[in-house]
């Protein structure tokens, strides 16, 4: 038997509250299975379950707040024994499976090799979309829907409904709640984190001329928005500064391979969450531009999931809509990075000698000293600032 | 469409993309970033959403035009004249 339980979802969060069941008792369950929704301070999430199997019992009603690594239910592995129908304590669980390893030859990404786990999908089954063939999460996710597709199995919601507030706490607590959320992480940030921040304006013609012409020829619901350039371009440079991908945890710095860009996203009544686009250096733009307002949607109305809230490495905040012109970013622990964009402005730009009228923008990086320091950090912000010279490469 | 259909069809648009704004108590003539707090996402799922119920579809150079309740069904009539 394996435990599923009240998952962290942010280094602030200690206490969930559990909203909804979406499985009940002797429900077939996935590995990447949405199966409950979990209340948080900052937003209603939906969690999915790690393991595949049948869920047994579930331990804990709706309504109740638990800490973090509480045992919600119970779910009974694929090939173990069903639990006698009595209350006495079930007898041991085989050992689990062991996950389907793909061997050394197959090249996939660390964050697609669990997702296909999480979703059984055998990786040498994959056909890879990356480069060299590698296999990234969205191949997994097509694999799995394939698979889905043509299997006649009873049908699973792809898509939870959002977890509506009437059964939650009253929108002035969630506000309250959400508050006290931030304070604490960024409480814990500015009295652990010894934040440096470094600025730089970035000469933006090439990007918003390239994005009009893109633009007018694109059907209106697949236009881009500038924001996006940002994020690829952060998630890029990232590669050439991997120490900013990366999180803080005890005493040492840890590296993440995957680039999931966390985007913050002002919630409408105030607040905000980060949440992860995975993998995304390894998005075409158009994807990318989806995968966002897929987030902004669901993060509006409160259904993001919960592996989008734990595995972002780094954090973009864009605050221009209103003028503002620079952000001094706090970064969100245990990241050790925050990129800050402000409006993008027109001024003068020297060049050859003449004056010009260019749209630049304000780029900020707040970052953790004892992570990386002024010169790294530098060419990190340089190599933004290069790759949104080319806007078609992105 | 009449102003009145066009009007109606901002609305909805409107309320897909900011769902607690009170159509009644929205003002025409004022600013619908400032009275509703839309951001540039915003922007594009308002002019999905008229692209969608309007079929018109408003290039970017123009959303300047666009910055009241007033101003985006002026706009949409001349669009959808004869």
């Amino acid at each position: 038997m394996a435990e599923f339980v009240m998952p962290a979802l942010g280094a602030d969060m200690n206490v969930g509250t559990l909203m909804t069941w979406l499985k009940q008792p002797g429900d077939t369950v996935a590995r990447g299975d949405i199966i409950a929704v979990v209340h948080t301070d900052k937003a209603d999430v939906e969690v999915e379950v790690f393991t595949s199997g049948v869920l047994e019992r579930v331990l804990i009603e709706p309504g109740a707040e638990v800490p973090v690594g509480t045992a919600l239910a119970v779910i009974r592995e694929d090939g173990a024994p069903a639990a006698p129908p009595s209350a006495a304590p079930a007898p041991a669980a085989p050992a689990a499976p062991a996950p389907a390893e793909a061997g050394p030859h197959i090249a996939i990404s660390p964050s697609a090799r669990h997702l296909a786990e999480e979703l059984g999908i055998d990786p040498a089954l994959i056909e890879g979309s990356g480069p060299g063939g590698r296999i990234q999460r969205k191949d997994v996710e097509a694999a799995a829907a394939a698979r889905d597709a043509a299997a006649a199995a009873p049908p699973v919601p792809a898509q939870v409904p959002p977890a509506a507030p009437p059964t939650g706490p009253a929108v002035e607590d969630r506000n309250a709640a959400m508050r006290r959320a931030i304070a604490s992480a960024m409480s814990r940030s500015k009295r652990e984190i010894p934040h440096f921040y470094l600025g730089q304006t970035i000469h933006m013609s090439n990007a918003i001329a390239w994005l009009a012409q893109e633009n007018l020829r694109r059907p209106v619901p697949e236009r881009l928005l500038h924001g996006v350039l940002l994020v690829k371009a952060v998630a890029l440079a990232l590669r050439e500064v991997p120490e900013l991908n990366a999180v803080w945890q005890g005493d040492e710095l840890v590296r993440r391979e995957d680039i999931n860009v966390g985007v913050a996203i002002a919630l409408r009544g105030g607040g905000l969450v980060a949440p992860a686009i995975h993998e995304t250096d390894r998005l075409s733009l158009d994807e990318l531009m989806h995968a966002f307002r897929d987030l902004v949607s669901r993060a509006r109305s409160w259904s993001l999931r919960s592996s989008e809230m734990s595995d972002p490495t780094i954090t973009v905040t864009s605050l221009g809509e209103r003028g503002v012109e620079t952000v001094f970013g706090v970064i969100f622990p245990p990241q050790v990075a925050i990129v800050g964009f402000g409006t993008l402005v027109e001024r003068p730009w020297i060049s050859e000698g003449q004056v010009l009228i260019c749209p630049v923008v304000n780029a900020s990086l707040s970052a953790d000293h004892r992570v990386t320091d002024g010169h790294r950090a530098s060419a990190f912000l340089a190599a933004i600032d290069r790759l949104l010279q080319e806007p078609d490469e992105l | 469409m009449t102003r009145d259909e066009i009007t109606e069809a901002v609305l909805r648009a409107l309320s897909d993309v900011a769902p607690e704004a009170d159509p009644a108590t929205l003002r025409p003539d004022v600013s619908l970033r400032d009275q509703l707090d839309i951001d540039s996402m915003d922007l594009l799922n308002f002019v999905i959403g008229i692209h969608e119920q309007v079929h018109v579809d408003i290039p970017e150079a123009d959303y300047a035009r666009l910055e009241t309740l007033d101003e985006v069904v002026d706009y949409l009539v001349e669009k959808t004249a004869p």
